[in-house]
């Protein structure tokens, strides 16, 4: 009886000494917010355009956090759907069309000389991008500038334009390497048959 | 002569070097047009400081560098500026990029120029802005400015320069040519270059296969006090690289994202030293290099002093190009040189080796095929990678993982590609990748950017709104705080005389009410004749006296309290109702005396003079009354004339629409109406339209008075200005809403609309321009 009585105190004690040390632990060692919002947020591409229906990208990130589609952000595309479900171990999901499709990185440009001076445009800026002042010109810092799209409603003369970003130099990329229907050793002659035709 | 060690893998590709060194180095007649590309390499672009039509003479400056790693850049040749704007450059893209066009008048006069002539006595950091001031830039890869490189020395210690002649690339015999005919030129650079870095040990290193190069630099070198050796390694692909190189003269390995300087190595460019020299010994800026021109398409492969900027067909020109024969045009060398489709590319700085290939010299590439998991790619990369593993990764777009098998320390030399049995083109997945990945990080790096602006904008926005809650209260605070501080003094002023001023009519009020009990008890006991009237007279009296004193007390502390009002100006309410009781009192004494009068009864006097006093009370209030209202009705019709003095035009622009609707709704009523009710709605009609159009004239009289008054000013052109863009604005949404609207109704009303806008648009428009022109 005895023996009973002992192991039932020293297991008992043992949980209780565990229970201390895991409740000093979850105080001392506390995580302050939700590390995957930081995480989901550190993917999404903060051109706060909003097209998610979220007021900005912290607020979706929190939304996919709690349970929400990660197929909402057209900006990001296909790449940023496969890197969520990458990180939230999900199934990638093609973009959802209802907010949006992917489309080439744009930047905006106001044309100048139409532009009245109304800040309209200044105060929809997500990224404080436009620059100008009330009654003089506005311009867009194009570099600062995430292509959200949210300037070109508020303007009262419609006088600004998305245009797609240019490739120049600085930011041409190699393309893929054609993807070249994989042949078999035999096929070899076949195929420079082929391509002489096609010289 | 050191030992010389090895490096991990290499090939030996057919090396095609002899064709072009058979003649010397050529100079080529004078391009018509140059085309001075403002990118030459990494880094900032250079910012050009000459204008179109401007006229230059060779070797000036026109454009300077922007930023730490940048070249500055320098006419080739005198001449006049034709243009600045996109053209074909020297780039795998085959992109349009800015350069600066020269029209050379044919003189090829030099902008005054002069050496340095003692190098050696100079401040250092002088030196080397000179040498960044002539545009000198690594002249064999990556055209890295070799001012960055010569500052090196300032964090790092130096203690070996290596000199890199290897020049492994098949064909490219540039630099082969120019050891062969200006050694002294090459030596006197290195001379300089110790002088900067102040290395312990300087060793050229140099392949086998350019045994006349050897044997001129071997003479120049004789007598030279400086440690210099030179170090003739195995003919292999790629030693020239720069880790390579590097590993074989001195058996060290430059780390994974290191760069030399790191373990005290500095490796420059043989065609960098001669061109460093001409800077300082001459003060000639880089402005011309050698150039191999090579390949089976042309007759007589030679290299060439070409100047920057000449386009690639003259080159080919002097080396008299076969057109039938060419293929494939390649600028760099065969292994790591792209094709390019445009023969007006301009040579640039790192610009070596041209190769006009025919077909059978370089065919097209056969087609890819599986993998076959040989391992033959592994066994020749120079970086001791793992290309096959590298080339499934870029292939499924795993770059994380290309990446952490350290994709970016190939060099993208080509060995594993030149081996690969399966013709994979490994290199052109592994450049795909890096530039994935790069895109990747700079799209990162611009969303972190992003994020970081829209919390400081919401953390502004809150800010402000923080500070203008913030300001409110303390204006609330401050408006009660003021208010308390008004009422206080009024409180401490008013509030206890008003108190005793209550007490005191109370008590007077009571005064006069025993005072007239007892009269009326004396009147009683009179008429009964019973009691003791003598007791009752002698109580009266008491009675009177009491009340005369609380009614004199009650009139000091009414006029008292009188006087501190009057301080705050006229408070005509308050008159107003001194005024009236004072009248009511005087009825009411009116009324008494009469009654006493008519009865006959005692103290008539007393009563007479008490009305009389009360007359006299009630006209004074009156009066003060009068004169306090007369001051304030003057200073309402004042501000009353104020403000009615600036003609309203909105509200009558509101009447005149009332007007409008009204007319509008009776003519219609009139629609409905027949016979002699018809007859008085028109009559009624009528009038109505009269007033109509004289609000009309009203109101535009009165437009055209502030048009007047506005045009007497100077017609605001901005305003106008913005109007008529609002107006257009307003056309446009219209025009908009009216292609989206398809009930009939709606759209006519929209179309009557939108006329009116546009009406409105073109006048406003027609003034501007009038306002414009005048």
């Amino acid at each position: 009886m005895t023996t009973v009585i002992t192991a039932i105190l020293i297991l008992f004690g043992l949980a209780v000494v565990f229970g201390i040390i895991l409740g000093y632990a979850s105080v001392r060692f506390r995580v302050e917010g939700n590390p995957i919002v930081d995480q989901i947020d550190a993917l999404l591409p903060q051109t706060q355009c909003g097209q998610c229906g979220y007021p900005g990208c912290r607020p979706y990130a929190e939304a996919i956090a709690n349970g929400d589609a990660i197929n909402k952000c057209p900006p990001g595309g296909q790449n940023t759907i496969e890197a969520l479900a990458d990180l939230l171990d999900v199934e990638a999901v093609p973009l959802d069309s209802e907010h949006g499709e992917e489309k080439p990185k744009m930047v905006a440009f106001i044309r100048e000389d139409e532009c009245i001076g109304c800040t309209k445009c200044i105060q929809a800026c997500p990224v404080d991008a436009i620059l100008g002042a009330a009654k003089q010109m506005h311009t867009v810092i194009t570099d600062e500038c995430t292509g959200c799209d949210l300037c070109v409603e508020p303007c009262p003369v419609d006088c600004i334009d998305m245009i797609p970003v240019e490739t120049t130099i600085a930011n041409w990329k190699w393309p893929s390497p054609a993807e070249s229907p994989s042949l078999i050793a035999t096929d070899l002659g076949r195929g420079q048959a082929q391509q002489q035709e096609a010289v | 002569m050191g030992k010389v060690f090895a490096f991990h893998g290499g090939i030996h590709p057919p090396e095609n070097k002899k064709q072009s060194t058979r003649e010397p180095i050529g100079q080529l007649p004078l391009p018509k047009r140059l085309y001075v590309p403002l990118q030459q390499h990494i880094g900032m672009a250079a910012s050009p400081i000459v204008e179109v039509g401007q006229t230059v003479l060779k070797g000036q400056l026109i454009a300077e560098p922007v930023g730490r790693i940048s070249a500055a850049l320098h006419a080739p040749t005198s001449g006049r500026v034709l243009s600045i704007g996109p053209h074909p450059v020297p780039h795998a893209s085959g992109l349009d990029s800015d350069c600066i066009c020269i029209e050379s008048d044919g003189e090829d006069r030099w902008v005054e120029h002069q050496g340095i002539e003692d190098y050696a006595a100079m401040e250092r950091d002088d030196l080397i802005e000179h040498i960044r001031q002539c545009g000198i830039a690594g002249m064999g890869g990556a055209g890295f400015p070799t001012d960055v490189k010569l500052h090196l020395g300032d964090d790092h210690i130096v203690n070996t320069l290596i000199i890199n002649a290897a020049e492994c690339e098949p064909y490219i015999t540039a630099d082969d040519m120019l050891m062969r005919e200006r050694a002294d030129q090459i030596i006197g650079g290195i001379r300089i270059l110790h002088h900067l870095i102040k290395p312990s040990h300087v060793i050229i290193g140099i392949e086998d296969n350019k045994a006349h190069a050897i044997h001129t630099l071997e003479k120049a070198l004789k007598g030279c006090e400086l440690n210099i050796d030179i170090q003739v390694v195995p003919t292999k692909y790629p030693s020239g690289g720069e880790r390579q190189l590097i590993k074989l003269l001195t058996d060290i390995e430059v780390p994974s994202g290191k760069i030399p300087a790191d373990i005290g190595i500095v490796c420059q460019n043989v065609g960098t030293m001669s061109a460093v020299y001409r800077a300082v010994h001459f003060g000639e800026p880089l402005i011309s290099r050698v150039v191999t021109v090579t390949g089976d398409a042309v007759a007589r492969p030679q290299n060439f002093e070409a100047l920057i900027g000449t386009p690639f067909a003259d080159l080919l020109d002097a080396a008299n190009l076969y057109e039938d024969r060419l293929y494939r045009l390649v600028m760099g060398g065969p292994m790591m040189g792209v094709t390019v489709e445009h023969d007006q590319i301009p040579v640039i700085k790192t610009t070596n080796c041209i190769i006009a290939a025919s077909r059978e010299e370089m065919p097209p590439a056969a087609p890819e095929q599986p993998c076959i998991r040989c391992g033959m790619c592994e066994q020749v990369c120079p970086a001791e990678l793992l290309p096959q593993q590298l080339y499934w990764f870029a292939k499924g777009r795993e770059f994380d993982k290309a990446k952490h098998h350290n994709l970016f320390d190939c060099i993208e030399c080509g060995a594993c590609a030149y081996v690969c049995p399966s013709s994979i083109p490994l290199v052109q997945y592994y450049r795909f990748a890096k530039s994935e990945i790069r895109t990747e990080e700079a799209e990162q790096r611009k969303a972190d950017h992003a994020r970081q602006r829209f919390e400081a904008r919401q953390a502004r926005l809150e800010r402000e709104k923080a500070e203008k809650e913030a300001r409110r209260k303390a204006r609330a605070e401050e408006a009660a705080k003021a208010q308390k501080a008004r009422k206080a003094p009024e409180a401490s002023a008013s509030g206890s005389p008003e108190l005793d001023l209550n007490a005191l009519k109370t008590a007077a009020a009571v005064a006069r009410t025993k005072l007239k009990k007892a009269q009326k008890a004396l009147d009683a006991a009179r008429e009964s004749g019973e009691g003791d009237l003598s007791a009752l007279e002698a109580a009266l009296a008491s009675a009177q006296t009491s009340a005369d004193k609380a009614q004199a007390d009650l009139d000091k502390a009414q006029s008292g309290s009188a006087a501190p009002a009057g301080n705050d100006g006229p408070d005509i309410k308050q008159l107003k109702t001194a005024a009236a009781v004072a009248r009511t009192k005087l009825k009411k004494a009116r009324d008494a005396l009469k009654n006493a009068e008519t009865k006959g009864l005692d103290g008539l006097d007393k009563l007479r003079a008490t009305v009389q006093e009360l007359e006299t009370r009630a006209d004074e209030a009156d009066k003060a009354y009068q004169q306090a209202s007369g001051a304030n009705t003057q200073d309402s019709a004042g501000s009353e004339a104020s403000e009615a003095a600036p003609v309203d035009l909105k509200a009558l622009k509101q009447q005149v629409s009332i007007m409008r609707t009204k007319l509008k709704k009776s003519e219609a009523a009139l629609a409905d109406l027949e016979g002699e009710e018809r007859a008085q709605a028109e009559q009624a009609l009528e009038t109505l339209r009269q007033r109509h159009a004289e609000a009309d004239r009203a109101f535009k009289a009165a437009e055209q008075a502030q048009l007047d008054k506005a045009a007497a000013q100077g017609v605001d052109l901005k305003k106008l200005k913005v109007d008529a863009a609002m107006a257009r604005a307003a056309v446009t949404k219209l025009e908009r809403s009216l292609d989206k609207t398809e009930e009939a109704e709606a759209r006519a009303s929209l179309e009557s609309e939108l006329a009116a806008a546009r009406r409105k648009a073109e006048e406003l428009n027609e003034t501007l321009k009038q306002h414009e022109t005048a």
